[in-house]
């Protein structure tokens, strides 16, 4: 962490000289620059207000709320089965890692398990939910830092990883596809070696991207020492998923916390970390777990068991009276369902622990006292879903 | 554009300008949820590649639009919004609502935060079902639109009345 601290006194003092130079020459104003709610740099409805002084920021304050339907409350009048395509929309990019733990939750509480190839295609179809995601994420990243070439890219690659959910599934964003005990249906025939060729294509992308954008000097120098987070603020804010890895902390709920019903320890992976804290590292972090995925999925895919898909399960779903709390390491972070049952059709309460919240509410900490463009990089490499954050 | 709204326009000359004016719509993209990702795919990916309509995805602000896309759940803390969008756009303006969300409300039809289809708020042309709908949904979208306006008398729509939604 020595290199951190190092990073961070030359950021401050670079920013001092700077502010006492600018204040010397130019009186500075206040002024108040409200982003969103539409806004390009915002992944959807977010406004933040942001109180400048000059051309530095002073403060700034994220409005969530524009995207809010209400998910909790909504739950609490669905079957369990029902819920499902709800919660597909909470993080739309990676629609069927949102099922998991849920499903998860109640069939903790329900006591049965998914057969062994159920739990490996919930695994694969996990990662491809990360690439589908993760994918567009590094396009809109170039977006926003102004090559929209890698948004081409990313768009035309993302594809190969859409075609193959919608061949199991029956839809390229939303599957609903995931049950209690099971999935719906097995895999289609000739999909393993689809996959397979899907998958070369997205290492091929990832080198793509890796050279035409993390390669690029004004990428680098709009991102690299940007943005800093040190691993206990980003542990005391709560975030996750890469944003905490990229703050140099190794800690993966795949890894570490892996909930039973997916099989992350029969693949060979590693989880990657990098100690700069900056909004390089936190997309350098995203790029590598998207190469990640590609091996998860070659090797679970090469391994996949044949038998049942679903396992016994009552027609009518009820389940027995208890709390669960199942937390997977989502595209964007930790995504956990609290989950109260009474021993209805319905749960009784229903708290979604989102990983976008969290890292959102690290914007006011880490935006204090950057210029207006780096707000925009820090909000895209902080990569955030609305539907995630309001829920 | 006084002799257009005066409605006193030759026939083959309006053939004229309503075929200009379908070929060369500056769409304004006002994603909001899930639709937003499959309108970028529309929009932005060389797969599906929407200009080869006469679609200009890019304009800088609703002002230079003349067509925006809703495509996501519109909430009732957003609705203003959407409102304010719709009243900067210059006449004639269109408006596609693409998905189940912006259409009815979709899946959150009983909740108490989302409002049951935008067409409460602003008039919709065209209405593009699904959740979210493929890309290709949309692409058929723009072209039932560019047929309504190649149909379309022009002197309504750049006198700018309220256009019946149906």
């Amino acid at each position: 962490m020595t290199a951190l601290s190092d990073r961070e006194q030359l950021t401050s003092l670079a920013n001092q000289a700077a502010d006492s130079r600018v204040n010397l020459e130019f009186e500075t104003e206040g002024m108040t620059l409200n982003m969103g709610p539409q806004h390009p740099a915002t992944h959807g409805t977010l406004r933040i207000l942001v109180k400048l002084d000059g051309e530095q920021v002073i403060s700034a304050d994220p409005m969530p709320g524009y995207m809010h339907r209400g998910y909790e409350k909504l739950c609490e009048v669905r079957t369990y089965p029902q819920v499902t395509t709800l919660v597909n929309r909470i993080d739309w990019l990676g629609s069927f890692a949102n099922e998991v733990p849920w499903i998860l939750a109640a069939e903790k509480l329900m006591g049965i398990e998914a057969p062994p190839r159920a739990q490996y295609i919930r695994t694969i179809l996990f990662e491809l939910s990360r690439m589908a995601n993760v994918s567009l994420f590094l396009g809109d990243l170039g977006i926003q830092l102004g090559g929209i070439t890698v948004g081409f890219y990313a768009f035309r690659d993302r594809e190969h990883v859409l075609n193959q959910i919608e061949a199991v599934t029956g839809g390229r964003f939303h599957p609903n596809f995931d049950r209690i005990g099971g999935l719906k249906d097995d895999l289609p025939k000739g999909w393993i070696a689809e996959t397979k060729k899907a998958m070369e294509k997205m290492r091929a992308f990832c080198d793509e991207v890796e050279d035409l954008l993390f390669g690029n000097e004004i990428f680098q120098k709009r991102t690299r020492g940007i943005g800093l987070i040190p691993p206990h603020v980003a542990q005391s804010y709560g975030l996750s998923g890469a944003n905490i890895r990229g703050s140099g902390v190794d800690w993966d709920l795949r890894r570490d916390a892996c909930p039973p019903g997916l099989v992350y320890d029969k693949a060979d992976w590693k989880v990657w970390t990098h100690p700069d804290c900056d909004s390089f590292s936190r997309s350098w972090i995203r790029l590598q777990e998207t190469r990640e995925a590609t091996k998860i999925v070659d090797q679970l895919l090469d391994s996949i068991p044949s038998g049942p898909i679903m396992a016994k399960v009552p027609r009518i779903i009820k389940v027995p009276e208890g709390e669960a709390y199942v937390a997977t390491e989502n595209p964007l972070g930790e995504m956990g369902y609290y989950l109260v049952s009474k021993g209805d059709l319905n749960p009784f309460r229903v708290k979604i622990r989102s990983a976008s919240f969290n890292n959102v509410s690290i914007v006011p900490w880490v935006c204090k006292g950057v210029y207006v463009p780096d707000v925009i990089t820090i909000l895209a490499s902080l990569y955030f879903i609305l539907g995630d954050i309001d829920r | 554009m006084g002799l257009v709204a005066s409605g006193k326009v030759p026939k083959p000359l309006t053939h004229l300008l309503n075929m200009s004016r379908k070929y060369s719509l500056w769409c304004y993209q006002w994603g909001l949820a899930c639709c937003a990702i499959e309108m970028g795919a529309a929009f932005a990916s060389p797969r599906y590649d929407v200009m080869r309509l006469g679609v200009i995805p890019f304009p800088a602000s609703p002002r230079q639009a003349d067509l925006v896309v809703i495509a996501g759940t519109v909430t009732d803390k957003l609705a203003p919004a959407v409102r304010r969008l719709y009243e900067q756009m210059p006449d004639p303006k269109y408006v596609i609502s693409m998905g189940s969300c912006s259409n009815c409300g979709g899946p959150y039809w009983d909740s108490y935060s989302v409002t049951k289809g935008v067409d409460q708020i602003i008039p919709v042309d065209v209405y593009v079902p699904g959740c979210p709908p493929r890309p290709e949904a949309l692409l058929e979208g723009i072209v039932l639109l560019q047929e309504r306006i190649q149909n379309e008398d022009p002197a309504e729509r750049f006198r700018g009345d309220p256009i019946v939604v149906g």
